[in-house]
């Protein structure tokens, strides 16, 4: 990660999705990825219409479809992991292509990419439409623990010099030759990290001691307090109230 | 790593979110006692190194290359409880922000993580340096251990919760073996790493490392006429109010049971499965064998064929049991800390308080 690609996650817009308060939009993707997760996994239509419901969402938010599927690659990993079920599960197995392939292993594969997409694919337009700042607060809104929050937003505050930090070290370790090969190295790695480690753990003492000059008691006040009316709550909760009948007919079906 | 939405049902998500609140209720009253008011400053810088060092790559060989997960390191660079908060704070920011880990499955995600990984190390870590003389080799080398052992221990909590609630009937035992054996070696990776990290903060500034505080000789003042008077020690914070610890333990060893117990009812609902279970195992072999054929471990999963029943439950059992024990040890080894603390700190004016703190 080089440093600065925490603010390159928010897409700054004026749309009726951005305008909704964090804590409602935190509420409505929550909502939604439990409706997502507990749909049975033979309602395969369900999950068709899901994504539809979100590529409208999508659309609304302005949202290009070209950065949504490139932030989706970071569920890659689990992909080739639910690849790999059907060879290992128990169960009937099917002949598929010439490969004996257990059908519950199949149905466990398509189980995880389904709802995981979808979630990866909530969560990706939730950080897209939202600033990092405002979902803190709404986050502290919807009952975190404040001390929780507070070491979010220090670790959202200075996540980007540490990074920063890290790949200075980087260039300074390169620019004497150090090349990584092998375990061989990781004593020079190490050796980035412990230092890394002082220069955080120094820094956040001066962090508190300029806090405390600034009058600090153990609490942040909240200057802005945002609320939502009843509109913005109905706007926010109507993603997951639209999916809800359809893992509802799910089972029924 | 982190595991995405839909790998586990509902119960076991939800049940797993109610031990990582529980854990972080029980860490944010703690961690206060390890940092006091600069709790949110230090343990959110924290945060930002964990957060960076895991991506700090390094090479294994072979063109592939791993990194730190970080747990066992910040349990014995900052303490337990601000490590259970980091972990916290980093893995909820990558599910939200990232979409690395989905968001109902969090509370497994934190559980595995943050606090199944930072508890083993932390106990390994206690343990080791109790019966290790105090030096800083010591600190070293419990530092490897600890982060050696979270790694498979995490491992293998992982395999018993999929055991419980996984959402794809897999043979546990094979999985448990794979699992805990490609683990095993990812943890020396882990292990050399945490302990070289922390030997690195050691040499520099050894008040930095919480684990070894222990080691930080008593402060001695020179007098006028040149003699070495110790000084008296510093105020440490307000002892805590002793809780009875019985009630805990008991409903943790209930709830052991009761998840032995489910998992017993869930493997009997499918005895029939075996014989095909027994022909699909063949299969499992052969497309395991190139992978894991050189692991100790490799074979216990087929070894055991005929009575998968029993190996699930067994594998469910060793992992709440180990988990259990490993809870405990690392509660009494709190205790026994927070003891000797309160311990030290009952006597001193506050405007010493004051002037000890950095």
């Amino acid at each position: 990660m080089t440093p600065g690609r925490l603010h390159r996650l928010h897409r700054p817009g004026s749309t009726p999705v951005h305008a909704l308060p964090a804590h409602t939009k935190l509420v409505a993707v929550f909502g939604f990825v439990v409706v997502v997760v507990s749909t049975p996994r033979e309602a395969v239509w369900a999950f068709g219409l899901y994504a539809l419901l979100l590529a409208g969402v999508a659309a609304l938010a302005r949202v290009p479809a070209g950065f949504l599927l490139r932030r989706m690659a970071i569920e890659i990993p689990f992909v080739t992991f639910a690849l790999l079920l059907p060879f290992l599960a128990t169960g009937e197995r099917v002949e598929i292509l010439g490969m004996s392939l257990s059908e519950p292993g199949l149905w466990g594969a398509w189980n995880i990419l389904a709802k995981a997409t979808l979630g990866v694919a909530a969560s990706v337009l939730l950080a897209a439409t939202t600033e990092i700042r405002d979902l803190l607060l709404g986050l502290q809104r919807l009952r975190l623990p404040p001390l929780l929050v507070q070491i979010a937003s220090f670790m959202i505050r200075y996540v980007d010099v540490v990074a920063g930090e890290l790949h200075r070290m980087r260039i300074a370790r390169e620019s004497r030759g150090f090349q990584a090969r092998g375990p061989r190295a990781w004593k020079a790695l190490a050796h980035t990290a412990g230092a890394l480690f002082i220069r955080s753990y120094e820094r956040g003492e001066r962090v508190h001691l300029a806090m405390l000059s600034r009058g600090y008691s153990g609490t942040m006040p909240v200057l802005d307090r945002v609320t939502a009316n009843r509109t913005q709550w109905a706007r926010a909760v109507a993603l997951p109230a639209a999916a809800l009948p359809f893992c509802l007919l799910g089972w029924a079906l | 790593m982190h595991v995405p939405d839909g790998f586990f049902n509902a119960p076991v998500s939800v049940a797993a979110g109610a031990v990582a609140a529980g854990a972080i209720a029980v860490s944010l009253r703690g961690a206060r006692r390890e940092l006091d008011e600069r709790t949110a400053p230090l343990a959110g810088l924290v945060a930002a190194f964990v957060f960076a060092v895991q991506m700090l790559t390094f090479p294994v060989g072979a063109g592939t290359s791993g990194h730190l997960m970080g747990g066992a390191l910040a349990a014995i660079l900052v303490g337990p409880y601000t490590a259970v908060l980091v972990l916290t704070v980093v893995l909820g920011i990558q599910a939200l922000l990232f979409a690395d880990g989905g968001l109902s499955a969090l509370g497994i995600n934190i559980t595995l993580l943050g606090v199944v990984a930072v508890l083993v190390a932390w106990a390994v870590f206690r343990g080791l340096l109790w019966t290790l003389p105090d030096n800083r080799r010591s600190v070293t080398t419990a530092s490897f251990a600890a982060a050696f052992v979270s790694v498979p221990v995490a491992a293998a909590v992982f395999t018993g919760l999929y055991a419980l609630g996984g959402t794809t009937e897999v043979p546990i035992g094979t999985v448990l073996a794979a699992m805990v054996g490609v683990h095993t070696a990812i943890g020396i990776g882990e292990g050399v790493i945490t302990a070289l990290t922390v030997g690195a903060v050691l040499a520099v500034r050894p008040d930095l490392v919480h684990g070894a505080r222990g080691l930080v000789r008593p402060l001695r003042l020179r007098t006028a006429d040149g003699s070495l008077v110790p000084a008296e020690p510093a105020a440490g914070p307000e002892p805590a109010v002793a809780r009875p610890t019985r009630p805990l333990w008991l409903a943790g060893l209930a709830a052991t049971v009761l998840a032995a117990g489910l998992i017993s009812a869930y493997a009997s609902e499918k005895p029939d499965g075996l014989e095909s279970v027994a022909e699909e195992h063949g299969i499992a072999e052969a497309e395991e064998k190139h992978r894991f054929a050189d692991s100790p471990l490799g074979d216990y999963g087929v070894r055991d064929i005929d009575n998968e029943s029993l190996s699930v439950g067994l594998a469910g059992l060793i992992g709440a049991g180990v988990t259990l024990a490993a809870g405990t040890g690392a509660f009494l080894a709190l205790r026994r800390r927070n003891g000797t603390d309160t311990a030290g700190g009952s006597t001193g004016d506050r405007a010493r308080q004051e002037a000890a703190r950095p």
